[in-house]
């Protein structure tokens, strides 16, 4: 990926070869793949493996407690919780994915005009990020949600906007200590257009700060969904969102401990599963980093 | 010292104004028609452009702005609640203070487990007991706050019954709520305070001290615990301040008549200028709170009341900038 110099060849990808042996021995970051690996599995393969579709009512098997049948028991529209749990994967992890997608786009586009172009640029922009920095999160995601309305791509939207302002300001971090580099100096005397430079010159050396980031910040995209979700305003039923069937759930915490047990279990081991990767890919990715 | 507190006060100013924007651009492009809602279902078309016209609905999308802001600025008035018909501030000020006690609480719980816990990882790492912290604050971090507030409501309300699940009132209302908020936030600062500390540990100075003959405990927490502060600061800041806004889960599970539940009710109705309001005022709330990390720092770390009071400003990042950007 970094080719900052000659010798492509023997450049090429020894960075990435090293990380992914230094995270090959990292357990935990292994465990955690592993289990993302299942629930992405699960995700892609729910039509297959859930006994029953997200949204088949039966009312005469109403609020059953967990049985071989239904495993994680029926919630109180007689829906099979288990295969609700397995589809709303699938809502959870298009969710995290492309909420992060989106907002590291146009956070690496605003860091880097900001950082690499610097003076009147860099303090308009970064003064906008602050003024959204200055809300807590869930506050403008609720804000935008409100003005968006419900739905899976306005959740997306939502959620993206809210961490555009960290993927910025990392970008921008190091493209500043970047673009003073000697490396930056010879593209600029060669004569490579500011676009050039920062795609291919400054971008990759950015890669690997980004990337774990992006990757922290699938979890909190989540995390972010289902609380969205849970107070209404993202999904809404019958979509089996880990959240929204949380929200339904509490209304029958008395009876029926199963309905809000499992979609939180999915969610805690959604987000354990992604730290525990980022985690190792961090460690991995910059040794020094490594207590 | 003063000119730095006041020119970080003068810095809000153009913030506050951008939030304020923000928000009223993203309430003004809600769908829904506030007149419609306000009057009853059989009004005419002409009731309602009357009642359009009352609330100011049909000026430019500017004029509306201005009168808003004006209108917080001059007169303290953040309008009025559409359901209640009562001035939003007082809604927001009879509900504040349960949302702050809350925070108050919370932080009661989270700040001492959440240094202790760190500074005992940091200083025996790789014990069990740093093992058994660091994997329960991954747990605590893993969580949904709102899915731990349903689990301890089933575990001590509906399987045990000892405490209540629901409300408000006496101390035993409180418990639940703050423990809830309170160990996910001592789960970062934990990690925060292992990690602030395990960087000192390994510094000179700490060397120094050691070798000198200074108590292990003088060591620990005189002269790594007091460098180590500044980031556990920032998030013991950053976790209160989010507890002001983050406080719209946990007040919903146990329906605590918050700021919080008091903006999701009111968004479930469109009552727009109860939202706006209470969002602008917990804006308005993290700033200040912010400012006070700010102005903590200049007490804790002398180099940056240097800084500010004429020294030499080699850098104009403040530290928690440089903390954001290292981040």
């Amino acid at each position: 990926m970094n080719n900052n110099g000659f010798n492509n060849n023997y450049k090429k990808n020894s960075q990435w070869k090293y990380t992914f042996k230094r995270l090959k021995k990292n357990k935990a970051a292994i465990i955690g793949l592993i289990l993302l690996i299942i629930l992405a599995l699960g995700a892609i393969l729910a039509d297959f493996i859930a006994p029953n579709g997200y949204d088949d009512q039966l009312l005469s098997r109403r609020f059953q407690a967990p049985s071989i049948q239904f495993p994680f028991g029926t919630d109180n529209l007689g829906r099979d919780i288990f295969s609700r749990v397995l589809h709303g994967s699938r809502i959870s992890l298009q969710v995290g994915l492309f909420s992060v997608l989106l907002s590291v786009a146009i956070g690496t586009i605003i860091g880097s005009i900001s950082g690499y172009y610097g003076k009147i640029v860099d303090n308009l922009l970064m003064r906008f990020i602050d003024i959204m920095m200055s809300m807590p999160r869930i506050l403008l995601a609720i804000a935008i949600c409100a003005a968006l309305g419900t739905g899976i791509r306005n959740l997306i939207i939502a959620i993206a906007i809210g961490s555009i302002p960290e993927f910025s300001r990392i970008v921008r971090g190091s493209v500043l200590a970047l673009k003073n580099q000697e490396f930056i100096e010879a593209a600029i005397s060669n004569g490579a257009s500011d676009i050039r430079i920062i795609i291919k010159y400054i971008l990759p050396n950015c890669m690997a700060v980004i990337i774990v980031q992006a990757t922290m910040s699938v979890a909190k995209a989540i995390l972010s969904a289902s609380s969205l979700s849970f107070i209404g305003l993202g999904v809404q039923q019958p979509i089996p969102e880990w959240g929204a069937m949380l929200s339904v759930g509490r209304s029958y915490i008395r009876n029926s401990w199963w309905i809000i047990t499992f979609p939180g279990l999915a969610i805690m081991m959604t987000i354990f599963a992604i730290n525990l990767f980022g985690d190792g890919l961090r460690d991995s990715l910059d040794p020094r980093l490594k207590k | 010292m003063y000119k730095y507190v006041l020119r970080r006060f003068l810095m809000m100013i153009p913030v506050l104004l951008g939030v304020s924007l923000i928000i009223f651009t993203l309430l003004y492009f809600t769908p829904g028609n506030p007149a419609e809602l306000l009057l009853p279902e059989e009004a005419s078309e002409e009731d309602i452009m009357k009642k359009e016209v009352e609330l100011g609905l049909d000026d430019p999308f500017f004029v509306r702005y201005i009168n808003y802001l004006t209108g917080i600025v001059f007169k303290g008035d953040f309008g009025i609640s559409y359901t209640t018909k009562r001035p939003v501030l007082d809604e927001i000020l009879v509900r504040f203070p349960t949302t702050a006690l809350l925070a108050i609480a919370s932080m009661l719980v989270a700040v001492p487990i959440g240094i202790i816990a760190g500074i005992i990882s940091a200083t025996r790492q790789y014990s069990a007991l740093d093992y058994i912290a660091t994997s329960l604050s991954f747990v605590g971090v893993s969580m949904p706050n709102f899915w731990q507030g349903l689990i301890l409501i089933l575990l001590f309300s509906v399987t045990f019954g000892w405490l209540p699940s629901s409300g408000f009132g006496s101390f035993k209302y409180w418990i639940l709520p703050a423990v809830t908020i309170g160990t996910s936030s001592a789960a970062n600062i934990m990690r925060m305070t292992r990690s602030s500390m395990l960087e000192v540990i390994r510094q000179d100075y700490i060397r120094t001290a050691r070798a000198k003959g200074q108590s292990e405990r003088l060591v620990k927490y005189n002269h790594a615990l007091k460098n180590a502060l500044i980031p556990i600061i920032t998030v013991v800041g950053i976790s209160f301040g989010n507890l002001l806004g983050g406080a719209v889960l946990t007040e919903t599970v146990f329906s605590i008549p918050g700021l919080g539940k008091l903006m999701v009710d009111a968004l479930n109705v469109r009552n727009y200028p109860l939202v706006q309001g209470s969002v602008l005022f917990l804006a308005l709330t993290f700033s200040f709170v912010n400012l006070g990390v700010d102005i903590l720092y200049a007490y804790v770390d002398p180099r940056i009341k240097y800084q500010y009071s004429g020294g030499k400003t080699e850098k104009k990042l403040t530290i928690k900038e440089k903390q954001r950007n290292e981040q």
